[in-house]
């Protein structure tokens, strides 16, 4: 689109703009395997694309921990005919911006586009060759390695990164949920192309791939263009599900030293799966706890009543196996263990008695309340369906998110939560200083 | 909310050329979807239609930042923020917050160096409350001192997990109490530490009764809404509360450096880092002025896309840094800056990773930049006009800045076209008369050991104790 047809289209659509009515989702299977989903919007003269695979680092193996991450982030540094600097030229030219994510299970990336074909035919090419022919030069990866190592090796002097790490290994023992997502330096160290060119020939495949599209295309667009991708590549197939996480059977404190004026506090346990029959009642009980901001009682005890940190939450994580369930905050020194008994304290109290009527009304009502704030823009509603087909959630997953809150009951938080946390069996990481041993120090 | 807003103190610049290229579509807008009112009592009304969704995002700016304080109160700006959700005689400490959630609503606020901003997200037709609420708050605060010294521990709580503990944020810090000899600038948004100690409620009353008036805010409201029924609302809630005098404002002004500055900060860490900072100037007359767009492009050139100078050279070819990134936000109420940050790779100096940045730029001064490069910093000029209309939130922010910057949302007209302007020759002279050693700040930090009785340890499985 020219500038001044684009400068039409703004003076336009600004008084046109259709009035919001739902959602509707549209769902079908490319023919060697690709799920897609997609919404059409014509709102706005622009494209959201995003490509998942089940290819996060729960799919790494201890000795070569780091590998899935790599291999994504070293795809749209060289792929087909075109160099690294030219991926990234043909990008620009059209102003597009194209981005990569990934977590434990999942890796890909994202595409926004302008939606006229002189901006997204040449974007939407380029974002094919990297999915389906990266190159993986030699000098490329091993300057990637360098950075990450170096990128691994400063983030190991921070609390919150060192903290993490240790309670992701903690409550995932044996897990691949328990890889650190970029890997360790020495595993990174290891890692040749060839570890990548097999780590995406296994795969980056269609069977494996979840496609979601937002905006302004049509339906016949959509397909053509969602087919294309999954023509690229084989068929393959999806990786055999993960391992079923285990319950933790003993209580673990670890103490990690460090000179920051914060310790850095991680309590929790595994949590919740992505289409846990417990979801609503976990994500509404959980809200009440330290999931609301400062309608929680984390936030009421610890930061309104005591001043004792700028932050503090909880929050249930949901993964394909269960993911995290974390309580975190971080306070001065010499408060760290007056801190951790005011969250024990307060678990302790809300798994026994639960939320008053008054909180649990409280916490309906912002989220139902909530809920057009939740796909209020077409990146929102990109996530949404990302996150809906990568999990094969039900297709009126959003739909019926309102009821399903509304119809939570404080007997269903009360029984999920006390089914789900065990805190005598939660892991404790502090970060910094003072537990028993030296308490009472600064 | 998880935790609350990671931009609170808005101490760092965004490096990106999308956060800093933003255009809008200023036709449109003029004819029928923004339109603006001033009550009589001073205060301003901004209100743009967007029906995509049945939301809307209002936001009161107040023209305060930390620019406007004082040696020895330095934060105060940050810390009355925390307090306004501290509660007025209607409605008790908490209880905002209770009320906007309960509606469904997401709330917060943000200081920056030249503005305090306070906002809620709600579905179009709970808006009301939202400026109910606010106009209480702008005038009947409480202020209790109890409540206060709760807050301030929070707030230096917040200092430390944000800067103390963190070397390149206070890097960030020691940069800009150098680049700054005069200016207010040279304060962190947050406050420095002992300040923090230092203050009490009677302070905070002095700041909120100085300034928070009805003359020093302006209401912005983006979503699907009647304009009409808006400015009704703000007349009826904003509109009784009379205004008071502001004080005069000195500027300050930061006198012409003449000669390189540098500073060195000594923290534990693995990597060094380096920022480069020059004095530059800041939109003043958006339709007149052509420097502060020629910058912008060079800012784009330099570090506006995975293409762009710095990361090639130095990043992918030479591998003498693992990240790079360029930055210059015209907008602002005070002296201006044009920055350019580097960590060096493992085995290469600050000293070579300076001498290249340096060369970068005198490579620009010397020969200028392509065709191409500037023709692919408008594509994203021109894109991000689109992108950024995905966002209620960040188009309010857009009117907020450009307001409370003292230029008006409606000079945004000539933006675009004032950007597509933007000559090679012109990068060229800008960064001859600006990216000079005469105008330049070196900031270096110089990574020391973990100190030795805590050194982070590899964790263990099983911990050190058990119960």
């Amino acid at each position: 689109m020219s500038a001044k047809r684009l400068m039409a289209f703004l003076a336009a659509s600004l008084v046109t703009a259709s009035a919001w009515a739902g959602l509707d989702i549209q769902h079908w299977t490319t023919a060697n395997g690709a799920r897609v989903y997609f919404v059409e919007n014509h709102d706005l003269p622009m494209l959201d694309l995003s490509v998942a695979f089940a290819a996060g680092s729960a799919y790494d193996t201890a000795d070569k921990s780091g590998l899935a991450n790599l291999t994504r982030h070293m795809m749209n540094l060289g792929a087909g005919d075109l160099d690294e600097q030219q991926i990234a030229e043909k990008l620009a030219d059209v102003g597009a911006e194209m981005s990569g994510f990934f977590d434990q299970d999942r890796a890909g990336f994202t595409l926004r586009t302008l939606s006229s074909p002189g901006e997204a035919d040449p974007a939407l090419a380029v974002f094919r060759t990297v999915l389906a022919q990266p190159r993986f030069p030699e000098a490329v990866v091993e300057r990637e390695k360098a950075r990450t190592i170096a990128n691994l090796e400063e983030a190991a002097t921070k609390p919150e990164f060192l903290g993490d790490k240790a309670f992701q290994a903690a409550i995932y023992c044996g897990h691949p949920y328990a890889l650190p997502e970029s890997g360790e330096p020495a595993t990174v160290a290891k890692l040749g192309r060839a570890d990548l060119a097999d780590f995406h020939a296994r795969y980056y495949r269609a069977a494996n791939m979840t496609v979601a599209i937002m905006g302004d295309i049509d339906r016949a667009g959509a397909e053509k263009l969602a087919n294309g991708f999954a023509a690229d590549l084989p068929p393959g197939e999806a990786p055999p599900p993960l391992p079923p996480v285990s319950e933790l059977s003993l209580g673990v404190e670890q103490l990690i030293p460090h000179h920051a004026t914060q310790s850095h506090l991680f309590i929790g346990q595994p949590g919740m799966t992505r289409d846990d029959p417990d979801y609503f009642p976990l994500l509404v009980g959980n809200y009440v706890l330290g999931g609301g901001g400062f309608d929680s009682r984390l936030v009421e005890e610890i930061r309104q009543k005591r001043g004792l940190a700028y932050s503090a939450y909880s929050y249930f994580m949901p993964m394909k196996e269960l993911g995290a369930f974390q309580i975190g905050l971080q306070t001065r020194r010499d408060a760290t263990d007056q801190a951790l008994k005011v969250v024990r304290d307060t678990l302790k109290h809300y798994l026994a008695d639960g939320p008053t009527e008054a909180e649990l009304q409280q916490a309906r009502d912002n989220l139902v309340g909530g809920f057009p704030l939740r796909l209020d823009s077409n990146r929102k509603i990109l996530e949404y369906l990302a996150m809906i087909g990568f999990y094969q959630l039900p297709p009126d997953w959003l739909d019926s998110y309102p009821k399903k809150v509304a119809a939570v009951s404080r007997d269903d938080i009360m029984r999920a939560l006390r089914a789900r946390l065990h805190p005598d069996t939660m892991v404790t990481v502090i970060v910094g200083g003072q537990l028993e041993p030296e308490k009472g120090q600064k | 909310m998880r935790s609350l807003p990671p931009w609170i103190t808005g101490t760092k610049m965004k490096p990106t050329l999308l956060l800093l290229l933003l255009v809008f579509a200023v036709q449109a807008q003029a004819q029928a979807e923004t339109l603006e009112r001033t009550l009589a009592n001073g205060m301003k009304v901004i209100v743009k239609t967007d029906r995509r969704a049945p939301v809307a995002v209002s936001q009161v700016w107040y023209r305060v930042g930390s620019m406007d304080e004082s040696n020895g109160t330095t934060g105060v700006a940050h810390a009355l923020e925390h307090m306004m959700f501290k509660g007025t005689k209607d409605v008790p400490a908490g209880e905002f917050s209770k009320r906007i959630a309960a509606a469904g609503g997401r709330e917060n606020a943000f200081t920056a160096r030249d503005h305090t901003a306070y906002f809620q997200t709600l579905q179009a037709d709970r808006l009301e409350l939202a400026l109910k609420l606010e106009a209480d708050r702008m005038a009947n605060l409480t202020l209790a001192p109890e409540e206060f010294a709760k807050e301030i521990n929070v707030v230096m709580e917040e200092r430390r997990m944000r800067t103390e503990d963190n070397p390149q944020a206070r890097l960030y810090e020691v940069l800009m109490a150098t680049a700054f000899q005069v200016h207010p600038y040279r304060h962190p948004v947050i406050g420095w530490m002992d300040d923090l100690k230092n203050m009490t409620a009677v302070d905070a009353k002095r700041w909120y009764s100085t300034w928070y008036v009805p003359n020093n805010a302006t209401l912005v409201v983006v979503g699907d809404v009647d304009p009409a029924q808006v400015m009704g609302w703000a007349e009826q809630y904003f509109g009784v509360i009379p205004a008071r005098e502001l004080p005069v404002r000195k500027p300050q002004e930061e006198p012409e450096q003449q000669g390189i500055k540098e500073v060195t900060l000594k923290a534990p860490a693995k990597l060094p880092a380096v920022i480069l900072s020059w004095q530059a100037p800041r939109l003043a007359k958006p339709a007149a002025d052509w420097e502060p767009y020629a910058l912008e492009v060079l800012a784009g050139v330099l570090d506006g896309n995975g293409s762009a100078r710095l990361p090639k050279s130095l990043v992918k070819e030479k591998q003498l840094a693992v990240d790079v990134s360029a930055g210059y936000d015209p907008i602002a109420r005070g002296p201006d800056q044009f920055m350019v940050d580097a960590t060096p790779a493992e085995g290469k100096t600050v000293a070579e990773v300076e001498a290249a940045l340096k060369s970068a730029i005198k490579d620009i001064q010397d020969n200028g930049v392509a065709g191409s490069e500037l023709s692919r910093v408008k594509a994203q000029v021109l894109a991000s006009q689109v992108f950024q209309q995905d966002s209620l939130f960040y188009q309010g922010m857009q009117i907020g800045e450009w307001e409370t910057a003292g230029l008006s949302w409606k000079d945004r007209a000539v933006r675009f076209d004032k950007l597509k302007a933007v000559t090679a020759e012109q990068i060229r002279e800008v960064a001859r008369k600006y990216l000079i050693d005469d105008r330049l700040t070196v900031a270096v930090l110089d990574p020391q050991p973990m100190p030795a009785d805590a050194k982070p340890q590899a964790p263990m499985m099983g911990g050190d104790h058990v119960r």
